[in-house]
């Protein structure tokens, strides 16, 4: 029974880390956009194929519109 | 007449019905869809190009519809512009923020990623599909911002300058801090439970005094952060309300949570008494997470009413005229409105928005001063004639000499008015509110009761009975009852398309006794639509041919006529195109083969075109006739139709018994017309702002409750005055910000419907509250007689939330 002076206390510890890692996410904004975020596992980067890199004199020629 | 002749299929861009003989096919991932619009064709088209197809897999709501004009952002590589939203971070690199329309779901965001990642001279950039925003870093040396604007334009965004930074950075700040108090109270109750759980068994089994000290000392370390950061919310608010000589259901939240944590501190320190610091924690866990769902709906509902002050243009085009050499004249140069001066000579193109108050000193144009007025046809402008900034000009080029800008505007004369009514605005008190107050005094008073009476018979028990009544007569359930059902509610009419922007709306719905309408915009569609089409007898072509060729002649147009007959091209080809102000548009086109000269205008003008002895007959309403050089063929007649959902609200609003008035700063005898059309008994035309203000406080006066429903400029004071207010989702962002709430769906039987829910709402909030006092009158004699343990009062506590939570949430079905 002696041992749950040691281990409750480093439970809290643990849990202290835990919040202080988790105010850390949140204030690099990584819950900001909850969202986007939510849906991009869903995004399947695979399925794209890889586009020459467009410069911008390309681009400011007017669209077929 | 718009259904008879468009086809069942849906665009597979922005899911609006194809038109019929229209042809704007793309292909995507190997399959031809069909687009309705040369718009959604050019987007669908740029998105294929890009490689990014998979947008519409992944995808969850379909797109808008763009605009089919071409948007021009060079104003915003001008530097005096971008001072408001660009920060300059180093020698060329700029950041620039700026608020995305068009924006609809998560897969949106991935898009712009994809597009905006491939472009040169972009460093780095954060969209956020939640708040519309997107931060841009690029290099000024590489690439333009209006670059940037116009590659987003391409695939169907319109970016606008975010200007409302200091607002974002605030509603941002208020996110987090939620989410962390919220997180901490997360934490703690969960590990203050476990605690708890051992000294209950504890307390039922017997367990030795050296471990019920040391797990309580356990839980008070955990409790403490919960209670001095977590639940601060509710400890400023009630100091508020006490300082304010009132009592808010912030006070016995308050006095709960610190009455209940100092107890059980007390009773750690000298071993004596009961501890809760379970209760306090959940208690402050359950509080916060009906704030924070309610927080999140009301930011989510600001976002996407976006900017104010977007009505105005940032740039004006200047006719400078310099100092000593009288009458030479320079070529236009686009200046930020923000330098006009009195005096100074602008040029307004058509399709532009006028950035200032003025006189016309050339030119001849119509002017759409629906806006200020609600009359929805254009205003004939011509020398001499005072024009108001925020006005759209319609056809052709106007040269305005500047007589007031910026706060001296009419349009800023609105704003002050509006200002003006909004501080008048009669509030509904919240009924749990006006509970409290009756609550804080009875709790008080049987607290001091059972202390005095124990204090008699057994004064080492007294304080911790009188611990237990605060604690099990905890206001929980109390403070949940009308947040919850309110939640439940808002998120309901959210799905249906009524978004509700502040937070008394719901109250208020439920006794609304007279709906004030506007006429343009709201119970019409605001634009001009062909209602009918006659075919001369001399004339073989079928109406689809005419609208067909009308369309190729206001092909390209932007006079709101030209809007009308958009959805019928069919691609024919116009050349040679005149328009004539105040007349009609003149053009040749090959059709079937011929080429003809055709006109379509006012009569007059029209049958100069050709020699034929047709006399016109007189004709109620706006009509236009088509000629060709061989003779007359049909007429259209124009009109604002009025929506499809206007006739149904009216009659269920009607079998509620309420009162309906249509209020109009039209002057037309559209007004009248409507009003029988719909069979709405009281009708106003030609009200003024001012005298639509003036109208609502008398009915207020009289005792009404006044919902009002409009859309533009010249409705906001009263939308800011009324009881309650519905914005149109077309409606300028003046009013939809004003407004306290948007009619997302423009379906207008939404309204009786969330009349009728925010009645149900009342109702849940009733039985919520009856039910969280009845288990306080239970609960009161059983603590105060001392018969209730800790863990019973934290098994009480939670019960009755929940039970509280489960009703309101039977709202959302």
């Amino acid at each position: 029974m002696d041992s749950l002076y040691f281990l409750i206390p480093l439970a809290l510890i643990l849990t202290g880390l835990a919040i202080k890692f988790l105010f850390w996410a949140l204030n690099s904004g990584q819950y900001d956009d909850l969202d986007t975020e939510a849906h991009r596992i869903l995004f399947d980067e695979d399925l794209i194929e890889t586009k020459p890199k467009k410069s911008a004199a390309a681009i400011s020629k007017p669209h077929s519109k | 007449m718009n259904a008879a002749i468009t086809s069942s299929l849906d665009c597979y861009h922005c899911s609006l019905p194809v038109p019929a003989n229209s042809d704007y096919p793309v292909e995507i991932n190997g399959q031809t869809h069909s687009m309705c619009c040369p718009g959604c064709q050019a987007v669908a088209m740029a998105i294929v190009d890009g490689g990014l197809e998979n947008f519409y897999r992944f995808r969850t709501q379909s797109s808008t519809r763009p605009q089919q004009k071409k948007n021009n952002f060079e104003v915003y590589d001008l530097q005096d512009v971008q001072v408001d939203f660009v920060l300059p971070l180093a020698d060329d690199l700029r950041r620039a923020q700026l608020l995305l329309e068009g924006i609809t779901c998560a897969a949106c965001s991935w898009l712009i990623e994809h597009q905006l990642k491939g472009l040169q001279g972009i460093s780095a950039f954060r969209v956020n599909a939640s708040t519309h925003r997107l931060s841009v870093d690029f290099n000024s040396d590489q690439i333009l911002l209006s670059q940037i604007m116009d590659e987003l334009d391409s695939i169907g965004y319109i970016a606008q300058p975010a200007t409302d930074d200091r607002q974002q950075a605030l509603l941002k700040k208020e996110n987090r801090t939620a989410l962390m108090r919220l997180s901490l109270a997360g934490f703690g109750m969960m590990q203050v439970g476990m605690v708890a759980t051992a000294l209950y068994a504890g307390a039922i089994q017997g367990m030795e005094s050296q471990w019920q000290y040391y797990l309580r000392w356990i839980s008070l370390i955990i409790a403490t952060p919960v209670v001095l950061y977590s639940a601060r919310p509710f400890f400023a608010a009630a100091w508020r309300s006490l300082k304010h000589r009132s009592l808010s259901m912030d006070v016995p939240v308050s006095l709960a949570i610190a009455g209940a944590y100092l107890a059980s501190c007390w009773a750690t320190i000298t071993g004596s008494g009961e501890v809760y610091f379970d209760s306090v924690s959940m208690f402050t866990f359950f509080l916060l997470l009906g704030r924070f769902f309610e927080m999140r709906a009301r930011h989510s509902n600001r976002m996407a009413a976006g900017n104010v002050a977007q009505l105005m243009p940032l740039s004006a085009l200047l006719i400078a005229e310099s100092g000593h050499n009288q009458g030479d004249r320079f070529e236009p140069r686009a200046v930020p409105v923000k330098s006009l001066q009195l005096g100074d000579r602008v040029l307004v193109k058509s399709g532009e928005t006028l950035p200032c108050d003025g006189e016309v000193v050339a030119g001849r144009s119509a002017v759409v001063e629906a806006l200020l007025t609600g009359e929805p046809n254009p205003v004939d402008k011509t020398s001499g004639d005072r024009v108001v900034a925020g006005t759209l000009n319609g056809d052709s080029v106007l040269e305005v000499e500047v007589t007031a800008i910026g706060a001296q505007t009419q349009l800023s004369a609105i704003e002050r008015l509006v200002n003006d009514a909004a501080q008048d605005k009669p509030y509904q008190v919240a009924i749990a509110d006006r509970l409290s107050r009756y609550f804080v005094a009875a709790v008080l008073l049987v607290s001091g009761v059972v202390f005095s009476v124990w204090w008699q018979i057994d004064s080492s028990h007294a304080l911790w009975v009188t611990l237990s009544v605060l604690v099990v007569t905890c206001p929980c359930a109390l403070a949940l009852a009308t947040p919850a059902a309110l939640t439940a509610a808002t998120s309901w009419l959210r799905r249906h398309g009524l978004l509700i922007t502040r937070g008394h709306a719901l109250e208020s719905l439920s006794k609304v006794t007279t709906v004030v309408l506007d006429k343009t915009g709201t119970l019409t569609l605001g634009h001009l639509a062909i209602a009918k089409v006659e075919s001369l007898s001399s004339c073989d072509l079928s109406n689809e041919q005419l609208l067909a060729l009308a369309a190729a002649l206001e092909f390209g147009s932007s006079h709101p006529i030209a809007s009308a007959f958009k959805p019928f091209c069919m691609g024919l080809k116009a050349t040679d195109v005149r328009h004539f102000t105040a007349a009609g548009v003149e053009a040749n086109i090959v059709f079937n083969g011929n080429l003809l000269t055709y006109r379509l205008g006012y009569p007059e003008f029209s049958l100069q075109l050709c020699s034929s002895e047709y006399t016109p007959e007189q004709r109620q309403g706006q009509w236009l006739l088509l000629t060709s050089n061989q003779g007359p063929l049909a007429w259209f007649q124009l009109s604002d139709q009025p929506r499809e959902s206007a006739a149904p609200m009216v009659a269920a609003l009607q079998q509620q018994g309420i009162k309906i008035e249509l209020l109009s700063g039209d002057r037309s005898s559209a007004v009248a017309d409507l009003a029988q059309e719909l069979g709405i008994a009281q009708y106003r035309s030609g009200a003024s702002p001012e005298a639509k203000l003036d109208h609502i406080r008398q009915l207020q006066a009289r005792g009404e409750l006044v919902l009002m429903v409009g859309d533009g400029v010249n409705d906001v004071p009263v939308l800011s005055g009324a009881d309650i207010s519905v914005a149109m989702a077309q409606a300028t962002d003046l009013a939809k910000t004003r407004a306290d709430s948007v009619l997302l769906s423009g379906d207008l039987t939404i309204i009786p419907r969330a009349m009728h829910k925010a009645r149900d709402t009342r109702s849940i909030i009733r039985q919520n509250l009856a039910w969280a006092l009845a288990y306080n009158v239970i609960a009161l004699p059983l603590a105060a007689m001392g018969l209730i343990p800790p863990w019973a009062a934290a098994i009480g506590m939670s019960t009755s939330s929940l039970v509280v939570i489960g009703n309101a949430l039977r709202l959302n079905r």
